[in-house]
């Protein structure tokens, strides 16, 4: 197996181009597990460690995304992402949060999770959720190519990216409004998700984001769930007034959300348990969401 | 976390010691294993090594039909390939039936059964090698249901009658009958006010030591093998290995490895033939280390168990019969599994008192992975069960549990079902009382919540939403050491000379340090018999007899005996030497400080002068008092050596909605009989009672068609530190006259009452009837299986 160590993204590239089947690895949390269980004995290793732009990130204003935008390295550990940015990505910062150990969360990134596509990442329901203008920036020696997340999960552990494409970093809009996560898992810390749920309020357009980790082929967004409690939240005017959203839209959100999933039996949990967690996390998520922006709304009045 | 220390009963010791028996100091390799420095068996390395590796059949149960290895044994770097034609000695091998053969042969019996063996350069190349080998199968229907097993006429034999000699043939590796006061018939039925049935499930329990299996084998200049290696028990490896490489015994010498932890795990033999053989056909040294994945393949696993339960009461609650079956999944081979049945038949009413008693217990042969032993040794599974069924009893009689308990409880004086007394103290209702008696955790605060406090933790999944408390009380009863006859009796070597003008005592014994701390109890022992300072632990290998095994919660009680005996008769021999020199007639004589001291004259002289040159070098076997088998169609007779109770206290919180469940607290009372050292004894009382909590809400290797489906940590999952609640622990130490000092084993017993506390109180805080273990959120939101 080669070794592929460049210092500098363009040698990266270069280095992708010329091996494009080298696996990358930045924190290798997922990428060592699968080598030590000899699943998985790619021709080459491509390391990105020594390229420090990947663990930095900055914010501003890029075009084809509105308002003020974070440019997060594809790189930067979870770790830092919680510590961080959890003004301005609070979804993620959760996320991140319930990834693996405080060891793994210093070391696994966004590009990882991203890199692997794998249905449980727990980064993909919070980068869903946040809208869709998420951006992932993939480049090659050909090029950059900016790909909207909802474009990017194609299949089990299947991303859009081309052989010879790298990620560099994700653009995700700073939040206009809450934004929760939620995970199960069967202990109460450093678990692989059973299943997750992912939810964003975005008060300035009147959209609401989610994400579903675990309980289908790909991470997905619940659809008409989003679109329902939009309609909900707008024809009654509760943007405007703060009011309750009310139990049974409530409860009709949560449905939608487990009817979004298509869930497997697996030695994780049943596919009868995601979509009930589903819907449980759903209703709470969306109620502490509404709360929260409902005070922010009195504070502000 | 707050130790309580209770009422004492001390036996006079010699000399008083702060690091003397009865103190804490700390471990020798505590420190070591703390910083990563400490040397596990994983870490070997010897010039000119080889790896060795094994292939294993991705199939439950077949037939080898063909295995070609010729491309394998050309690949570079490649030294041996080996399969059981190559085995010099005897093919099969096994604990206590010999069932099992070394690499297989004609026949696939479990998922990851070893069918070859490769020595190489480089673990890599031993890798890929293997994957050269072309084994054929012929793919057999799996027998891995109780109704497969009991149904060979149908499904079939694990194994051919009459293919091992001398043992029942059959799918029925060992049953236990036990017949006590008139049985259960339907006059005695007619005797009680109220019955309670109940069907339970334990599911299969890992051991899950960090530490994988691994040794070296060196070869030898006289033909032997020197073998370095993480195991439970140095002499029994032995017994087993030296047959299967056609060696007489004195010319396979072991010595113990750094072990990552056991739990039962390494009472089998894994790597260590392998190893052998292959250093054996190379000449040169060879390393094996399991990855994580092969570890699970590579050791026995916690018996599966379906119990039946009937119990009958008077209305005031004072039980009048018990008619129980249990049925334990042994797996395709024997292992531990006829020991296992005893205890679980002998064991199954609990620390009860049941007048009439009906049980039969067995343990099947199938295609599942093979089980043995695991802490708590077929008394874990009944324990879930018959503290099911008191909890459901009281209920029933709308009683309070533990009054329940206390007023059906065992004490000193007591009749086993096995007709056996219990002639030590039994405080069985006093454990209970204590444990309730302790103040309660805090109620959950929901306005200054902290996540981690609740269930879910950090994946934020409640914030405060659904969350019910409850709280459950168990006991248990467990043996200690090896029962039914068995005299697995230690041995210790002590060695008391003067080094640098000091005496020093140096401790030798073949007794495994598995993390349980004996070194550190050896230790003491000898500075409280000998009154000396300084204390070196020999290196522990078969160069000294047998310590039997570092399991059934004996070695304090066993080794630690043989060396308070190794001492005593190097004292008398140092005392001997002073009076033939200088003429004493004191009867009153003891060693403190490094001096012989009389209690009328004083200090007489430094053991030191006293020693001079001379060396005082003995070794002594201890036995501890015998016992007999079962009978085999009543389960009579005098089949335990000792009992220990333990009671627990669970405080849960259970998301209700969600079926997600956190420990809130633990409270353990455990009669010690005498702790050697406290802290040890509350780090077993702790270890165990969380082992326990893991089969409670989590731990299980989930087999389906003999296939395991989660051979690794990311989904057999154990209690991380967020999982593991406080845990206080009351320790009593009522001494037991038959024991060492009084002593008492301490292992295994919070394993078994640890996980129907838990289970009692999430069915407190959900009000499920919950007879599986471990609870999974399916069971609790009724999503599935």
């Amino acid at each position: 197996m080669e070794f592929l160590r460049p210092a500098t993204w363009d040698e990266a590239l270069a280095a992708k181009a010329e091996h494009p089947s080298a696996l990358p690895i930045s924190g290798g949390t997922d990428v060592m597990v699968e080598l030590n269980f000899d699943r998985h004995r790619p021709s080459a290793l491509l390391d990105l460690n020594r390229i420090s732009e990947l663990t930095a990130w900055e914010s501003g204003r890029y075009e084809g995304q509105e308002g003020e935008v974070i440019r997060l390295g594809a790189a930067v550990p979870y770790t830092r992402i919680t510590r961080e940015l959890s003004a301005e990505l609070p979804g993620l910062a959760l996320a991140g949060n319930t990834v693996g150990s405080p060891q793994i969360r210093n070391r696994g990134s966004v590009g990882g999770n991203l890199g692997g596509a794998s249905p449980a990442g727990d980064a993909h329901p919070a980068l869903l959720a946040a809208g869709r203008d998420v951006l992932v920036e993939a480049e090659s020696v050909r090029g950059t190519r900016l790909i909207p997340i909802d474009e990017f999960y194609v299949g089990v552990k299947r991303n859009s990216l081309e052989p010879d494409e790298l990620i560099r970093a994700v653009r995700i809009p700073v939040a206009d409004g809450p934004q929760q996560f939620s995970k199960i898992g069967t202990r109460n810390a450093m678990v692989i998700a059973v299943c997750a749920f992912g939810i964003a309020l975005h008060p300035k357009n009147g959209t609401v984001g989610t994400g579903i980790g675990s309980a289908a082929p790909t991470p997905r967004r619940a659809v008409e769930a989003e679109e329902f409690i939009a309609g909900e939240l707008a024809e009654r005017g509760l943007w405007q007034s703060g009011g309750l959203i009310g139990p049974a839209a409530i409860q009709r959100f949560g449905e939608l959300v487990a009817a979004a999933a298509s869930p497997i039996d697996d030695v994780r949990g049943t596919a009868a348990y995601r979509r009930h967690a589903l819907a449980v996390m759903a209703r709470r998520t969306l109620t502490w969401t509404w709360n929260e922006y409902t005070q922010s709304l009195r504070s502000a009045a | 976390m707050s130790t309580i220390r209770t009422e004492k009963n001390l036996q006079n010791i010699t000399t008083a010691h702060p690091d003397g028996i009865g103190g804490s100091p700390l471990r020798p390799d505590g420190i070591l294993k703390v910083r990563g420095e400490f040397a596990y068996s994983s870490d070997m390395w010897h010039e000119n090594m080889l790896w060795g590796m094994a292939l294993r059949s991705p199939h439950a149960h077949a037939r080898i039909l063909s295995v070609d290895i010729s491309e394998a044994v050309k690949h570079p770097g490649v030294e041996a390939v080996m399969t059981h034609e190559d085995i010099p000695g005897a093919k099969y091998y096994g604990l206590e039936i010999k069932d099992q053969p070394a690499l297989a042969m004609g026949k696939i019996r479990y998922h990851g059964e070893a069918i070859a063996i490769v020595a190489a350069d480089h673990p890599e190349t031993a890798r890929r090698a293997l994957a050269k080998i072309k084994v054929e199968y012929e793919i057999l229907p799996t027998i891995t249901t109780e109704e497969q097993c009991l149904d060979p006429e149908t499904y079939g034999y694990v194994h051919e009658p009459d293919e091992y000699k001398g043992h029942a043939s059959g799918n029925v590796v060992h049953s236990q009958k036990l017949i006590s006061g008139l049985g259960v018939t339907d006059e005695v039925r007619a005797l009680a006010d109220v019955v309670i049935k109940g069907d339970y499930v334990v599911g299969m329990q890992d051991q899950a030591f960090l530490g994988p299996e691994s040794g070296l084998a060196v070869p030898a200049e006289d033909g032997g093998v020197d073998l370095y290696i993480a195991t439970q028990w140095l002499h029994v490896d032995r017994e087993q290995i030296a047959p299967v490489l056609g060696l007489p015994e004195n010319k396979v010498r072991l010595t113990l490895a750094g072990v990552g932890g056991a739990f039962g795990g390494r009472e089998d033999l894994s790597m260590q033939i392998h190893a052998c053989l292959l250093a054996q056909r190379t000449g040169k040294p060879v390393k094996i280390v399991y990855s994580r994945e092969e570890s699970f393949f590579g050791h026995v696993h916690r018996h599966p168990a379906k119990l039946t339960y009937e119990h009958g009461a008077t209305r005031d609650g004072k039980l009048v019969y018990c008619d129980a079956r249990i049925v334990l999944d042994g797996g395709a081979y024997a292992s531990a599994s006829p020991a296992v049945v005893g205890n679980a038949a002998s064991l199954g009413m609990g620390p009860y008192e049941v007048p009439n008693v009906n049980m039969l217990a067995v343990a099947l042969y199938s295609n599942n992975p093979s089980c043995g032993a695991m802490r708590g040794f077929g008394a874990v599974q009944a324990c879930f069960a018959y503290e099911a069924q008191m909890d459901k009893l009281a209920a029933e009689l709308g009683m309070d549990p533990v009054e329940l308990r206390q007023i059906n409880a065992v004490e000193q004086g007591s009749i086993m079902p096995t007709g056996q007394e219990i002639d030590a103290p039994a405080p069985v209702a006093d454990l209970l009382r204590r444990v309730k008696a302790l103040p309660l955790p805090q109620e959950l605060d929901t306005t200054h919540l902290d996540v981690r406090d609740i269930p879910g933790a950090l994946s934020n999944t409640s914030h405060g939403e659904g969350i019910v408390r409850g709280v459950g009380y168990a006991v248990g009863i467990k043996n200690v050491g090896f029962s039914e006859g068995f005299d697995d009796y230690s041995t210790a070597r002590v060695r008391l000379e003067v080094i640098g003008g000091e005496p020093v005592a140096m401790v030798h014994t073949a007794m495994a340090e598995v993390g349980q701390g004996g070194v550190t109890v050896h230790g003491q022992i000898a500075r409280t018999e000998l009154g000396v300072e300084q204390v070196t632990i020999h290196p522990a290998n078969t160069e000294v007899g047998s310590a039997g095994s570092t399991s059934a919660s004996r070695q304090t009680y066993m080794t630690g005996g043989a060396v308070k005996l190794a001492c005593e008769a190097v004292r008398n021999e140092l005392v001997a030497l002073g009076r033939k020199r200088y003429g004493w007639d004191y009867n009153d004589l003891s060693l403190v400080g490094g001096k012989v001291v009389s209690a009328s004259a004083g200090v007489l002289v430094p053991i030191a002068d006293l020693l001079g040159d001379t060396a005082i070098d003995l070794t002594r076997e201890h036995h501890h008092r015998p016992t007999v088998p079962f009978d085999k169609e009543t389960g009579q007779g005098f089949g335990h050596v000792q009992y220990t109770f333990c009671a627990h206290r669970a405080v849960v919180d259970v998301d209700v909605e969600l079926g997600l469940v956190k420990v809130v607290e633990l409270a353990a009372a455990q009669d010690v009989g005498k702790a050697l050292n406290p802290l040890s004894v509350v780090g077993q009382i702790q270890g165990g009672s969380t082992q326990g909590l893991g089969l409670a809400v989590m731990e299980e290797i989930v087999v389906k068609d003999g296939k395991v489906r989660n051979p690794s940590f990311t989904d057999y999952l154990i209690p991380t530190i967020l999982d593991t609640p406080p845990m206080p622990v009351e320790v009593l130490e009522l001494a037991d006259e038959h024991a060492p000092y009084g002593l008492r084993g301490v292992g295994e017993a919070p394993t078994l009452s640890s996980t129907p506390a838990v289970v009692a109180a999430i069915r407190a805080a959900t009000g499920l009837a919950l007879n599986r273990v471990p609870v999974r959120p399916e069971h609790l939101t009724g999503t599935g299986e």
